[in-house]
Order: C-alpha cells, then structure tokens, then sequence
C-alpha cells in the first residue's frame, strides 16, 4: 500500500507576519520554512505505518518553486521515500488542488493525505476539492488510521464523539490532531540519506485561481494584562463594570 | 568567505532545536534539581544519530561536518548542557579519538557500538592531582606482555558509570616523563572496576560524574590505541576537537539566556514601561548580542578549520576561552535583568549561570587555554 502525503510549505509559526506596502500580499522576506505541522502529523503516520509493515512507499508532493525543495528534503529525511514537486505558483485553494489533481494522475497512491489545513492561509478546502477533483472518496477530520490486510480504519472526529469508519481505496484522507503524536525529527542518517532520494520537479499545466485576496490586515493588537488579587473581588466586580463595561 | 549554512546544516540545527524545544525542556528543571540522568533522553540522542554524528557511516555514524556538530551542540545546549555534555564527549572525545587513532578490529568492536549509541563512552585523564597538568599522570599501565595491569584513580568522569567503554590514560615508563603515557579502551564491566558515588554538582547536574578506580585491572595489550608512549599526545590531540564542542555548549547556554532576556524584557514592565525600553537593559542585551555572535563565530571559524583538515589547535583555544568566558558573563547578566525571577529555578537563567561555570573549567580551564594561544603567539611571532 502506497501512501502519498501532500505538503504545504509554511512560514515558522513564530514569524512576525508583515505585508507588502499595498497590504495585498505577505511580505516574506527572511522567512524561515517549515512542513506546516497538520501535514507532519500525517507524514509522521505515514512513516509510522511505513515501520510497522503496513505501507510500502511514502511520497510526498507540494506545489511551489525551488524553495519548497528544502522543505520536501526535510520530508525525505523525516523518511519519506520520494518527493514531487509541482513547478506553479498556489495561487489559491483551487489552483493548488487543481496542480496536485494532475501530479496525483501521473504518480497515484493508494491513501492520500492532507493536513486539515494549512498554518499559513487556514483555508482548510484543498484536500476537499482534491478528492473531487480525482473522484476519489474522501474523509475528514480523521485523528486515526489504521491499515488491516488490504483496507483501511479510521476514526474521525465528530461533535461530542467519534465515528469509526472504513472506505474503498483510493480515498483522501483530510487528517487532524491526533493522527500522530509527536512530529517525527529527521535522524542523521535520515539527513544522509535524503541526499540520495529522488525529487522530481514536474511542470504544471495552466491554472487560473478562482479568488483573489483584495488586501490583508493583523488583528487588534491585545492590550495588557491586568492582575487583580483574589481577595480584591470588588475591585475586580467594580473594573468590569465601569472599565470593561461588561458586566 | 561564506557565511551561508548548508540546508543540511539548517535541517541538522532544525532537527536538535525540536529535540531540545519538545522533549528536553520538559523536565530539565526536575533533572537538574534531583541529579537524574537523561536515561530516555540519551535513546533518543542515539535514535537521531547524535551520539556519533561525525563518524564516518562506514563506521555507523552520521557522516556530518563539525559546522553541523556546533549548530547541534548551541541547540542542545540552549536547553540543557548536561545532555549535550555527553553527546560532545562521545563524539568529540571518545569516538574522534578511535577512528583518528585506533586500529581497524578497535573501530569494529569499539567504535561501531558508540557511534550507533548503543553504549557511550568516557574519557578519563583527570585524576586528584592531575587535571590541567595532565603530563602528571598516577595511574598506572604496567607493561605485562600480552596485557596492562591498570591501577590508578581518575576523577570528573563524564558519563563515569554509565559508559560502556573507557578511553584511559595512563603512565606505563613513569621515567620518559609524558612521553610514557598511553591509552588504553577498557571495558566498563573489567573486574577491578570500582565507580565513586555521583559527585553533587553546582551545574550540568543531570550528567553522570563520578571518579572510577582501577584496581589491577587487565586491559589487553591489543586494546592500547597507537604506539607505545602515545597516550598523552592522543589525549592533547583528541582535546583540541573535544574544546570545540565545550566552546559550542557555551555558545549555547549563552543564547539560551540571552533569548530568555530578550523575551521577559520585552514582557515584564517597570516605571510604566517595558524593560526593553530601559536604556540599562536595552545596552546589557546589546553587549550579549555582540559576544554571543563573537563566541558563535570564533567556535565556527575552529569547526570549519577542522572540517578543511587545516591546524585548528589555536582557533579551538580561542573558541572555549572567549565562548565559556562570554557564557559567564551573559548568563550572569541574564539573572540580573530577571531580578528576583531570575534567581529561582522556574525561569532557567540562574540554572544556564551553574551551567556556564563548568565550561570555564572542564577540558582545559580559560587559563590553559590562554597558555595554549599565549604559546602558539610566541611561536609565531
């Protein structure tokens, strides 16, 4: 059983997000790149179920230019065995989905993984559209998975439980906290022998992006915390009130 | 000149700052406090590769470079300098020393074990009344034919108890002075064998110190490293490498510091304002800035030497003695701008201070390593 893994390439979650002047795109000078975490947890599951016997091949695909080879390297070293990149700029939800329809076509897996959503734009929607898009049955918010002989069980997150369910093969499987633990840490010899693992570079055919961003703000920034000693309720009763206007 | 790292470098940085950042972080406070060793901690190091990560892989290493090796240690170090004590003595000491110096059939049966991590190593040379004039060796090799007869006391053994295999030095022809010393690899578990208890440390609490004594323990004559009378240049040649890992430890407790002052200056508030905003704090963190990066790029400078087979004795001096001296002085400072938060255990600056008191200290205190670069100033001028 092969296992493909899509990998969004994401700014460091401690970055200081800034925008470009005319506040329409993220300025990402000096960033540092990382595998956005949803999708480490399901590589980390895929390298997990790899070791255990249960899969054969791990590949793993993003979109993007040269910069994202790092960032698939990382992926390789982690233990994955292949990677693709898919040579176009994602340029929304849509356009990355469409990029990776096509990629999947030439280089099928039988379980496809998405991370839930990505650090970055949160737009949760590209393992959706992808399993559209290749006709695939698909599964969301799945926190567990399990390969028994030729089939698969998951268990997927649903309000006040959890659902335990199987689907026919292909399927893409949107994944969420819980399918791994811990985000497995290249090994040197991991490092090592990422060197020699191939990542093909693949064209892209032409997408256009279905939305466009108009422009970008931060939030409010939080304004500071005040400390009230237990003992002092009525200080704290009268702050709300007269202060916050809450109560 | 290029001051670019390679992305492997990064990944390898990367993959130790995780370690350090989700795992180690989580109880090093508790470790420190009651002496535990890193039993767990040290698998993991193992499981990464980290323990032998310089070795060539035909000998189950990693095959990294020493620029790598120094990123790694900072990162390690930032957290907690007793785990990243012995990953730098087994790679930079123990496992140098065996694929530099040993014999083919000594990396077989040695070297492989430590550079997996299946066993670590120690390095013994510093005995009571011999650590910085280690030329004055009293233990005792006694040349028996097929074998040494071992006897002797040594002390400050990192890794003293839990090692599974010890590179000795001792005095085998006391009448050719230095040039009577050899090395031998002994196997933690040779009857005659006697570890000391846990010497209670002031920092690095969690690593293993013990002394360890030799009572006529036979240590076979194949298992002496080099010629006869090798062992104390062995032991110079094997700290010149060992002194760029300590000078990273403290790079790396320096930055640990420093960015936990960065962070709690620009939190905490005083006279209405953050701390940051203070110019005495805002220049104190200016000074850390300056020496850590001058420490980090003097520790870089002996690694890239090393990694280009170029003489890197000098530049590994100057590395420790400025690297452990700026650590001082920066975690020093780091409890200052913390003020009474910085003196209790919970915000890590007053344990970083303990810590960075060792690298003044251990393989070759800032005074020996001011004689190092004193005499190749001499020498050279």
């Amino acid at each position: 059983m092969n296992i493909l893994v899509c990998i969004s390439n994401v700014p460091d979650t401690t970055t200081r997000i800034k925008f470009t002047a005319d506040n329409k795109s993220v300025d990402y000078t000096g960033v540092q790149w990382i595998i956005n975490p949803w999708d480490e947890l399901a590589l980390t599951r895929a390298i997990e179920l790899k070791e255990a016997g249960k899969a054969n091949k791990i590949m793993v695909i993003s979109v993007g230019n040269s910069t994202v080879e790092a960032t698939l390297r990382k992926a390789l070293a982690a233990g994955a065995d292949e990677a693709i990149r898919v040579d176009a700029e994602a340029l929304d939800s849509f356009s990355t989905a469409s990029h990776l329809a096509d990629a999947i076509k030439q280089y099928p897996a039988d379980i496809i993984l998405c991370g839930i959503e990505s650090s970055d734009y949160n737009g949760s929607s590209v393992g959706g559209m992808l399993a559209e898009m290749l006709d695939l049955p698909s599964v969301s918010s799945v926190s567990s998975l399990e390969i028994e002989g030729g089939s698969i069980k998951i268990t997927r997150e649903i309000e006040g439980g959890r659902q335990q369910l199987e689907t026919a093969l292909p399927a893409v499987l949107v994944v969420q906290k819980g399918i791994a633990i811990n985000p497995r840490i290249p090994s040197m010899r991991g490092i090592m022998t990422a060197r020699t693992k191939p990542l093909k570079v693949i064209t892209a055919s032409a997408v256009n992006a279905e939305s466009q961003i108009n422009s970008y703000e931060t939030p409010p920034q939080k304004s500071s915390c005040r400390m009230i000693d237990p003992e002092n309720l009525d200080e704290l009763v009268e702050l709300l009130h007269k202060e916050a206007r809450v109560i | 000149m290029n001051f670019e790292y390679t992305e492997e470098q990064l990944m390898i940085r990367q993959a130790a700052r995780d370690f350090a950042q989700r795992e180690l972080i989580k109880d090093v406070i508790e470790r420190d406090t009651h002496s535990i060793y890193p039993t767990e901690h040290v698998k993991v190091l193992a499981e990464l590769g980290f323990l032998g990560m310089l070795v060539d892989p035909k000998y189950d290493g990693g095959g990294m470079d020493t620029i790598s090796y120094v990123l790694a240690i900072e990162e390690i170090s930032k957290v907690d300098s007793s785990v990243s004590v012995i990953m730098s003595v087994n790679n930079s000491l123990v496992c140098y020393g065996l694929e530099n110096f040993g014999s083919e059939a000594q990396k077989e049966k040695y070297l492989k074990p430590l550079a997996r991590g299946d066993k670590t190593g120690a390095f013994l040379l510093s005995e009571p009344e011999a650590g910085s004039d280690a030329t004055s060796q009293r233990t005792t090799a006694e040349d028996k034919g097929d074998y040494y007869l071992l006897n002797g006391t040594k002390n400050w053994i990192t890794s003293g108890n839990t090692a599974g295999t010890y590179l000795v030095i001792a005095q085998t022809h006391p009448e050719k002075g230095h040039k009577g010393i050899n090395v031998l690899i002994v196997d933690r578990n040779t009857p005659g064998i006697t570890v000391g208890p846990h010497e209670d440390k002031m920092g690095m609490r969690s690593s293993d110190t013990h002394s360890v004594m030799f009572n006529d323990v036979k240590v076979p004559r194949e298992n002496r490293i080099g010629e006869d009378g090798f062992g104390f240049k062995f032991a110079m040649k094997t700290l010149e490498g060992g002194r760029i890992g300590i000078a990273a430890q403290a790079v790396g407790i320096a930055a640990g510091a420093f960015e936990r002052s960065v962070k709690y200056a620009k939190e905490r508030k005083a006279f209405g304002t953050e701390l940051m905003n203070h110019q005495s704090v805002a220049f104190k963190l200016a000074e850390m800035a300056v020496k850590i990066e001058n420490a980090r790029n003097l520790c870089l400078k002996a690694a890239w030497l090393k990694d280009q087979n170029k003489p890197y004795g000098y530049a590994s001096a100057m590395a420790k003695y400025y690297a452990a001296e700026a650590a001082m002085w920066v975690t020093t400072e780091a409890v200052q701008i913390h003020g009474g938060y910085g003196y209790v255990k919970e915000y890590h600056v007053e344990r970083l201070m303990r810590e960075a008191k060792l690298t003044q200290i251990y393989e070759g205190t800032s005074e020996i390593q001011k004689i190092v670069i004193s005499r190749q100033i001499n020498n050279d001028y």
